[in-house]
């Protein structure tokens, strides 16, 4: 499942943009790869990162992987509701299960992003 | 034809008939020929065993240690080990298991692995405590790495720390180039908390502490730690000698978080060394940074329940080069031990010995005293303490050894400044005959 | 089940001191309470607690052991009998009371120094993972003497964890090296990513597929070129055994597993052993304590940096000396060619039911994969009702490489008989995941305990008998 008004990235990154502020999280195809998520470790507030930097990681009972900043930013906001309950991220991966915000230092960055029938080309190519 | 090996002339005829080929040689034809060792390795077999047992039985008759009394601690303690330790821990079924992944036939690894994650979370005072670390050295290397993923900073050392375990946490922590300092100590044998205070500040992670420390005094951890906390760094204590812990204040309750050390005092031989096993505590908020597996207890699907090994994300098989360790084959069966040592000894022997440790030490030191020895430090001791005996100390434990003695460790070789000085160690396997022998010794020879 | 906390009565004793009259000379203000969490039981009581839970484990005495890259071995009984023989030494005796201990060391060393063709071992690592900590660091202390910065270490994307865990724990960058269509490093990629800035490529052979990485000369050759070392996992050691010496190869470092190869038990995960060997021109680089023999007696002298306290897992060195001692040159030689037939023989034997990962020659393992079952059934299904036939699972999802891989390594010392009754379960169960692969889904069915929520284990976590005691779902059933 992709969805339309998000942006995304090769490394299975979702991307809500609403004026300077980048909302984060990762696809549906991501989260049940991993399967049933047990911990994230959640970025700090007010850190400084660039794009592709690593963001934070997320623990499964069998995988684990890290999650890279699409953006570059400031970390403003995390989603302090994933440290009592990770499986947020495999029930509603879009929603409720996002991960943190940041505020984007570089606009130009999110044309260099995919769109949503770029993200699902992808895809099925990896099929 | 070994006899560990089943397979009879007909079963291998049989058996390279069913793959195709016609020799075994031809199985090993992926191996370019050039590669292919054509001898024999020269090894000469003892196939019989009573001549395999002899030709080691002769290699341990070069030891000459049985007869001699024998006064050593600093990082390994002679305590007595109750028969069922062994009866029970070499079961085939403790023995030769590999580790618990498939945790629905290996239950009673997992139970037992569980019920000593609870002795040694107890013991210190601390939440958790993972499934073992190699020994107390490395456990107390990889305390420090996981403090910097705390919090990144320095690293500080009390010098009082085992000599040992310094050397291996210098070896793990330059390799990732991080910067280390060391505390130096008082005329009690304790921290020189000035200096500590002085030396720290916010830009450090954490400062080790042994405890006791290796000239077998008791720090004072409250103290310590009220001036680490403001500087928000964090307190870790190592202990080489376990049972003080069944006497003294545990290090969870005095402000630190992560408490490691060497667990051998508990029902492991003394081995020339090893196998031993280090244990590692800490609290629960920090449990993911922790090494080392973990297990958790849960339910099946029938609702009984079990045990398994949990949190495995932090570990190398699954997060390779991001892994909290390297760690994969630990000190499970030693760790089986200490847990099967600890409930027989449980609440009340585990502290009459303790107490037994501590009273043939002090009696020990009041006879020396008697003498004219004096103590090098005045701080507060569990079992082992440091000893001044007027003159070069290795060189009068070498004349003890003539005697029959071993007079304990001739901590000179570490501390220049304590060259004439012995650290002696008495546990409830030093008679009082035996420590009346010591004294008389010791005497004739000032 | 129940736990020892949950058979405590106040009262009970389980092991008997006297008391003594004596002075405390600790201040009141550091004597802790005694310790409530411990129990209190009879001797009685904590021998059937711990026979009892004994019974639940599947052990290697019992039977097959298939786990691929663990060559799980019978453990000879009389290696038990000979290491307590070596159990009553303080580690810090002088070295003139201990010299049948020292022997010990020295007679292993040589043994595995003919064994490998390599020049000089340390016996200090406790464990394989331990072993490739000390080797990469080995070869990190020899570019810093040089003044040499190197930040590289190449590993096959068919590795074991440990080996980028390792590099890393000794501050090397992991990058990370395909494989080819035939299961091997891809000779290509490596050139490509091969520089001045490699220190290392650490090569497991047999890979972890059980495939012979038959460039390993010339790799080993590319690096000695870039003036970079050549490291070797021994973990699958048991192929080679009096066939390859690893010295041949080109290798310039490695570790050994005594706990693998060389038959020491396993005990539920450890302890283990993991020697290193070195070329000539490393061995001033061993991590110390080192033996050095003068006038005929040895010592012990300082080596560079320590990686533990003490000497070594010394009473797993006497057992692991013991086997070589019994088996000598012959022995070990036959060892490797009779896992090799063994593994041979299961694989000619399945791979007409279950698809071999690479069309490649395999020696002592191989691995499977998912492709004959995976639409009905997965590789964990597999494993798990392989436990109602009374097996032990080989190794699964291991290789990352393979789709739910199945890596099987029999060894030398199991039967035609036992072999043949694995494959049959195998079949079986092929058959029954066609079938009726429900059985496999809710498997397994007759061990003590049945599939586990490994995902609530995880996401709330129970690690101690005080949070048991705390939580009245957890009482035992």
């Amino acid at each position: 499942m992709v969805l339309d008004e998000f942006y995304y990235t090769k490394s299975h990154e979702w991307v809500k943009v609403e004026g300077e502020k980048a909302t984060i999280g990762i696809t549906d195809f991501a989260q049940s790869e991993l399967q049933d998520i047990v911990y994230v470790e959640l970025p700090e507030m007010g850190k400084v990162i660039n794009k592709g930097d690593v963001l934070c990681s997320i623990d499964s009972v069998k995988s684990s992987a890290e999650v890279y900043a699409p953006v570059s930013g400031e970390v403003v906001e995390v989603n302090e509701k994933l440290s009592a309950e990770p499986e947020l991220i495999n029930k509603d991966p879009y929603g409720e299960g996002w991960i943190a915000v940041i505020k984007i230092s570089n606009p130009d960055e999110i044309s260099e992003l995919l769109s949503a029938k770029e993200y699902e080309e992808m895809l099925e190519g990896e099929k | 034809m070994s006899r560990y090996i089943p397979l009879t002339e007909r079963d291998k005829e049989e058996m390279l008939k069913e793959i195709g080929v016609s020799s075994i040689d031809e199985l090993f034809s992926s191996i370019p020929p050039e590669l292919r060792f054509k001898g024999t390795i020269d090894i000469e077999p003892i196939k019989e065993e009573a001549s395999l047992v002899e030709y080691f039985k002769k290699i341990e008759a070069q030891n000459r240690f049985s007869d001699k009394k024998i006064f050593l601690g600093a990082g390994a303690y002679n305590h007595y080990i109750p028969y069922a330790v062994d009866f029970l821990s070499m079961r085939s079924e403790y023995l030769t298991p590999y580790t618990p992944y498939q945790p629905e036939v290996s239950q009673g690894n997992l139970a037992a692995t569980f019920e000593y994650q609870t002795y040694i979370a107890a013991l210190t005072g601390l939440e958790v405590a993972n499934a073992s670390m190699y020994e107390g050295a490395t456990a107390t290397a990889e305390a420090g790495l996981m403090a910097l993923r705390i919090k990144k900073g320095k690293i500080a050392l009390a010098k009082s720390l085992h000599p040992q375990y310094k050397e291996v946490i210098y070896t793990y922590l330059e390799k990732q180039n991080y910067e280390i300092i060391e505390i130096g100590y008082e005329e009690d044998g304790r921290i020189n908390l000035e200096e500590l205070d002085e030396k720290i500040d916010n830009t450090f992670s954490a400062f080790i502490v042994g405890y006791p420390n290796f000239f077998g005094i008791v720090e004072d951890l409250k103290s310590i730690h009220e001036i680490l906390r403001e500087k928000k760094v964090l307190l870790i204590t190592s202990t080489w000698e376990p049972l003080a812990l069944a006497l003294i204040v545990p290090p969870g309750k005095t402000g630190a978080e992560i408490a490691v050390g060497e667990a051998q005092s508990f029902g492991l031989p003394l081995a020339y060394g090893g196998p031993y096993l280090g244990f590692f505590a800490t609290l629960k908020k920090h449990v993911w940074k922790m090494p080392g597996r973990l297990v958790g207890m849960t339910k099946d699907v029938e609702g009984k329940r079990g045990f398994v090994l949990t949190l495995s994300a932090r570990e190398q098989h699954i997060r390779r080069q991001r892994a909290t360790s390297n760690i994969c084959s630990n000190e499970a069966w030693c760790a089986l031990r200490v847990a099967i040592y600890l409930s027989l000894l449980g609440r009340k022997g585990l502290r009459k010995l303790a107490l037994l440790n501590h009273k043939r030490a002090v009696k020990a030191l009041e006879m020396l005293e008697e003498k004219g020895f004096k103590a090098k430090f005045t701080g507060p001791f569990f079992n082992e303490f440091v000893i001044d005996v007027g003159q070069d100390g290795e060189e009068f434990r070498d004349k003890l050894l003539n005697r029959g003695l071993v007079a304990g460790y001739p901590i000179g070789k570490d501390y220049p400044k304590l060259k004439n000085c012995l650290l002696l160690t008495f546990t409830e396997m030093n008679s009082p005959e035996d420590i009346g022998t010591l004294v008389k010794e010791m005497e004739a020879l000032k | 089940m129940k736990l020892i906390f949950e058979l405590s009565k106040e009262g009970k004793e389980g092991f008997h001191i006297e008391e003594e009259e004596g002075r405390i000379k600790l201040p009141e203000n550091i004597i802790r309470d005694e310790i409530e969490e411990f129990p209190e039981v009879t001797e009685r009581e904590v021998v059937s607690h711990y026979l009892r839970l004994s019974v639940m484990n599947y052990s290697e005495d019992w039977g097959l052991y298939p786990l691929g890259s663990c060559t799980m071995k019978y453990n000879p009984k009389v290696n038990e009998l000979i290491a307590s023989f070596f159990t009553g030494a303080h580690p810090l005796l002088p070295e003139e009371l201990v010299k049948g201990n020292l022997r010990i060391f020295k007679e292993l060393e040589e043994a595995l120094k003919k064994i490998t063709g390599l020049d000089a071992f340390t016996l200090a690592p406790a464990a394989g993972a331990h072993g490739e900590f000390t080797g990469i660091t080995i070869i990190k202390n020899y570019f810093e003497a040089r003044g040499e910065s190197r930040e590289i270490v190449l590993i096959p994307d068919s590795a074991h964890g440990t080996n980028p865990a390792s590099s890393a724990l000794a501050g090397y960058k992991a990058v990370e090296i395909p494989s080819d269509i035939h299961g091997r490093i891809n000779l290509e990629k490596f050139k490509e990513a091969l520089s001045e800035k490699v220190a290392a490529l650490m090569i497991t052979n047999p890979n972890t597929l059980g495939i012979f990485e038959s460039n390993i000369r010339k790799i080993a050759d590319l690096l000695h070129e870039k003036g970079a070392f050549l490291y070797m996992d021994g973990a699958n050691m048991n192929a080679f055994l009096g066939k390859v010496i690893v010295s041949d190869l080109g290798v310039d470092v490695m570790h050994l597993n005594l706990h693998k190869t060389f038959s020491t038990p396993h005990g539920g995960g450890g302890p283990g052993s993991g020697p290193v060997g070195v070329i000539k021109e490393l061995e001033s680089f061993l991590p110390g304590p080192r033996l050095v023999e003068k006038n005929g007696n040895l010592h012990w002298v300082p080596g560079k940096g320590r990686i533990r306290s003490f000497y070594g897992n010394f009473l797993v060195l006497v057992k692991a000396l013991a086997y070589i001692k019994e088996l000598g040159g012959e022995g070990l030689r036959e060892v490797a060619d009779l896992a090799v037939l063994n593994a041979n023989y299961l694989r000619a034997k399945l791979t007409s039911n279950y698809k071999i990962s690479y069309d490649t020659p395999t020696l002592h393992e191989f691995v499977l994969t998912d492709e004959t079952y995976r639409d009905k059934v997965s590789t964990l299904d597999i494993a798990k009702r392989l436990l109602d036939y009374g097996f032990h699972p080989p190794t699964i999802y291991f290789p990352l490489i393979v789709h739910g891989a199945l890596m099987i390594e029999p060894t030398e010392t199991e039967s035609k008989e036992t072999l043949d009754e694995f494959v049959d379960a195998m079949l079986k169960i092929k058959k029954e995941a066609e079938d009726n692969p429900n059985l496999l889904h809710e498997a397994p069915h007759t061990t003590p305990v049945r599939r586990l929520d490994e995902v609530g284990a995880a996401r709330n976590p129970v690690l101690t008998y005080m949070e048991v005691k705390n939580n009245q779902n957890l009482e035992a059933h």
